[in-house]
């Protein structure tokens, strides 16, 4: 009998009941909530008159709607009136029903996919949910991770159960050494780009080969962070030291005896050498440029010497009329360089790139330089509060600021524009998020998805540049 | 939940591919902590020529002309026929809520995006997976025919073309049965509180760690 993969392993040791139709609960080891996508599933709760199965699987923390200026006056300076109650209601919420919260004034708050793993909330062999599609994130972990809908979250809430249907298995193989200045973003970019938007619905997808080996953990979350963006809910990278190494002391993580015996568990979470893929996708790291996006679906995606797509090269109607109406929405005109592309507005942040190497390696390319005077506005957002005090404990902050950067608190900001954090209409920006849909930083916003030092460079040049030309 | 067995209705055109999820219902509308009143803010940027606001009345806004749901032909529709992996983005469920709230109860497209799929069936919409040449061929009979309607059969797995026609669809077995009878599919899980309790008490003794570190 072939070997299993490490899908098979997490999806064996979480099946409660399989049915004979083929969808099967499955037991959720960790909830993670916040406010957008939970107070309908509170609400349902308290109709049907549930209680949350087990409280200690869950946490939670405001991310969306947060300010990420002056905190001070709590959530009633929240100047939006519709946020406010918002947020709100999750602290009512995790309050009435006892699940803990890391409220928007305690120094742990942050964006949930950063906060879950810099906890040791996010293990090794566990299930996660949230209701958020990138929970796909905590999969870095050698975890199972899907993003849900807001029934789910209550399903998961009242019963400690997901429906699910087994997904099929691929491996996405980077093989060989990325160069020199190539991060985990470009890395992914360019895996979306060959897989398209589409390519991984219906499969869970693990990332090998020596690249994604030789990523931190950082860069491994950004890499499945965006597994969604090829449409796979799940993605994920099995356990090694760098996993463990980086488990080990963290608030929740396990101590004592319980973490040699997890350890031990953990180790076998990996796919077995004969473990069988029903798709096999490999790209060769040192293929990979700094990549950077034209138009208003992640796959479309470019290196920064390349041309944005002329839709005469194509012969599909439906791809031309796609290239074509991304053009017209972005407002760029086919053939031109990638780097003729101005920038009006820089952000770096987001469940993607805000944790705390993604801003060293922006510092790292804004040091000592100053944002370009075209520039309206460069922000910079950590994605939790733990992460901004270590980049101060750094100096980080006084580098971005000198440079002429903002320097934020935490939360999604400019990632999706639910708080005051937005673009104005037709203007470009180099963001570190993972969508470029239309309208998704504000309405006729212009998004360009890139890596921290793309965006910074950016910010610097006030167009698009190769990065790589910033990095010592 | 509310039960899908067959609906007959006139069927909208929505002719892109890769519709995601903050098209179908933009962020701003989130930040509503209820379940309905979506409808009127379903595809808000391509339906208004203005920004909209929550609680926002759209009695008065802007309306672009060019919009299929602006145009008098489509009103009343209670069908969607989309192109390829509608639904992707995030994994907001309100997306679903929108196209429930406006009227919509299915959508037929080539393929949908897992979550947006998912949340369909919790929420009395049924998404419908057609071959790509068959959807071709509707928007060809949709945009040749006005008042065209379809009805889908969810018992018995089909589509129905007022000409007779009749295209087979794909569902599974678990979903179509807690969509026709309209169950509760949190009820439908307990039922098995005994295995789940069964399940968790032997993994806390294989991974005691997965359990009690947050209070
Ligand atoms: S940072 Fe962006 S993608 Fe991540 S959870 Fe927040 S809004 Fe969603």
């Amino acid at each position: 009998m072939a070997g299993k993969t490490l899908y098979d392993k997490l999806w064996d040791a979480h099946l409660v009941k399989q049915r004979e139709d083929g969808s099967a609960l499955i037991y959720i080891d960790r909830q993670l909530l916040h406010e957008v996508t939970s107070p309908q599933a509170f609400e349902g709760l308290r109709i049907a008159g549930r209680k949350p199965w087990r409280i200690d699987a869950n946490l939670a923390t405001p991310d969306h709607n947060v300010p990420t200026t002056d905190r001070s006056s709590g959530v009633e300076g929240i100047e939006d009136p519709v946020s406010r109650i918002q947020v709100k209601t999750l602290d009512d919420n995790c309050d009435e029903f006892g699940i803990t919260e890391f409220k928007m004034l305690d120094e742990r708050q942050g964006i949930v996919h950063v906060v879950g793993p810099e906890q040791g909330a996010t293990l090794p062999g566990m299930t996660v949910v949230c209701g958020d599609s990138h929970t796909s994130t905590h999969g870095a972990f050698g975890a199972l991770a899907h993003g849900i809908g807001t029934s789910e979250v209550e399903h998961v809430l009242a019963t400690q159960c997901l429906v699910q249907k087994k997904m099929k298995n691929m491996l996405v193989k980077v093989n060989g050494k990325a160069g020199k200045g190539i991060s985990g973003k470009d890395i992914v970019l360019a895996i979306i780009g060959k897989l398209g938007t589409a390519g991984g619905t219906g499969y869970a997808l693990e990332f090998g080969g020596q690249a994604i080996r030789d990523l931190s953990m950082d860069g491994r979350m950004t890499v499945c962070n965006m597994a969604i963006e090829a449409g796979a809910r799940v993605g994920m990278i099995a356990v090694d030291d760098t996993t463990i190494n980086y488990v080990q002391g963290r608030t929740y993580a396990p101590k004592g005896e319980d973490w040699s015996n997890a350890v031990t568990a953990w180790k076998d979470l990996h796919s077995d050498g004969d473990a069988v893929f029903d798709n096999v996708i490999e790209l060769d790291a040192a293929d990979i440029k700094p990549q950077v996006t034209w138009g208003t679906s992640p796959e479309m995606v470019v290196s920064i010497d390349d041309t944005v797509p002329n839709p005469d090269n194509h012969s599909d109607p439906i791809v031309k009329e796609g290239i074509n109406r991304a053009l017209e929405y972005m407002g760029l005109k086919a053939d031109a360089p990638m780097t003729s592309i101005k920038l009006d507005r820089v952000f770096i942040g987001s469940c993607t790139n805000s944790r705390i190497e993604d801003l060293r390696l922006a510092a790292e390319v804004v040091k000592g330089r100053k944002v370009a005077d075209t520039l309206k506005q460069a922000l910079v957002v950590p994605g939790s509060g733990l992460i901004k005090r270590q980049a101060e404990e750094e100096g980080l902050d006084v580098i971005f600021t000198d440079a002429g950067l903002e320097w934020r608190e935490a939360g999604c900001s400019m990632c999706l524009a639910m708080n005051a954090d937005k673009l104005g209409q037709g203007e470009h920006c180099a963001s570190t998020s993972n969508r470029n849909f239309e309208g998704r930083q504000g309405f006729g916003g212009r998004t360009h998805l890139v890596s921290p030092a793309m965006a910074a460079a950016a910010a610097i040049a006030g167009h698009f540049v190769d990065a790589r030309e910033y990095l010592s | 939940m509310k039960k899908f067995t067959q609906v007959t209705g006139i069927v909208a055109p929505m002719d892109r591919a890769n519709i995601d999820t903050d098209m179908i219902i933009p962020k701003q509308f989130l930040k509503s902590i209820k379940r309905t009143g979506f409808g009127k803010n379903l595809f808000d940027e391509l339906r208004y020529l203005d920004e909209g606001q929550p609680d926002q009345d759209c009695e008065g806004r802007p309306l672009n002309n060019d919009f299929v749901l602006n145009q008098a032909r489509y009103e009343g529709s209670t069908v969607l026929l989309a192109r390829q992996n509608f639904g992707c983005g995030s994994s907001r469920e309100h997306a679903p809520w929108a196209l429930e709230d406006y009227g919509f109860r299915c959508v037929i497209a080539p393929s949908f995006a897992d979550i947006f799929y998912n949340n369909c069936f919790k929420n009395g919409i049924l998404p419908v997976i057609l071959d790509e040449k068959i959807v071709d061929k509707l928007f060809v009979e949709l945009f040749d025919n006005e008042g065209y309607e379809l009805t889908i059969d969810l018992e018995s797995q089909c589509v129905k073309t007022t000409t007779g026609e009749i295209i087979p669809f794909e569902v599974d077995a678990f979903r179509k049965h807690c969509l026709v009878n309209g169950l509760d599919d949190i009820g439908v899980t307990l039922e098995n509180t005994d295995s789940i309790k069964a399940f968790e008490s032997k993994h806390k003794e294989t991974s005691p760690w997965l359990f009690g570190a947050i209070a």
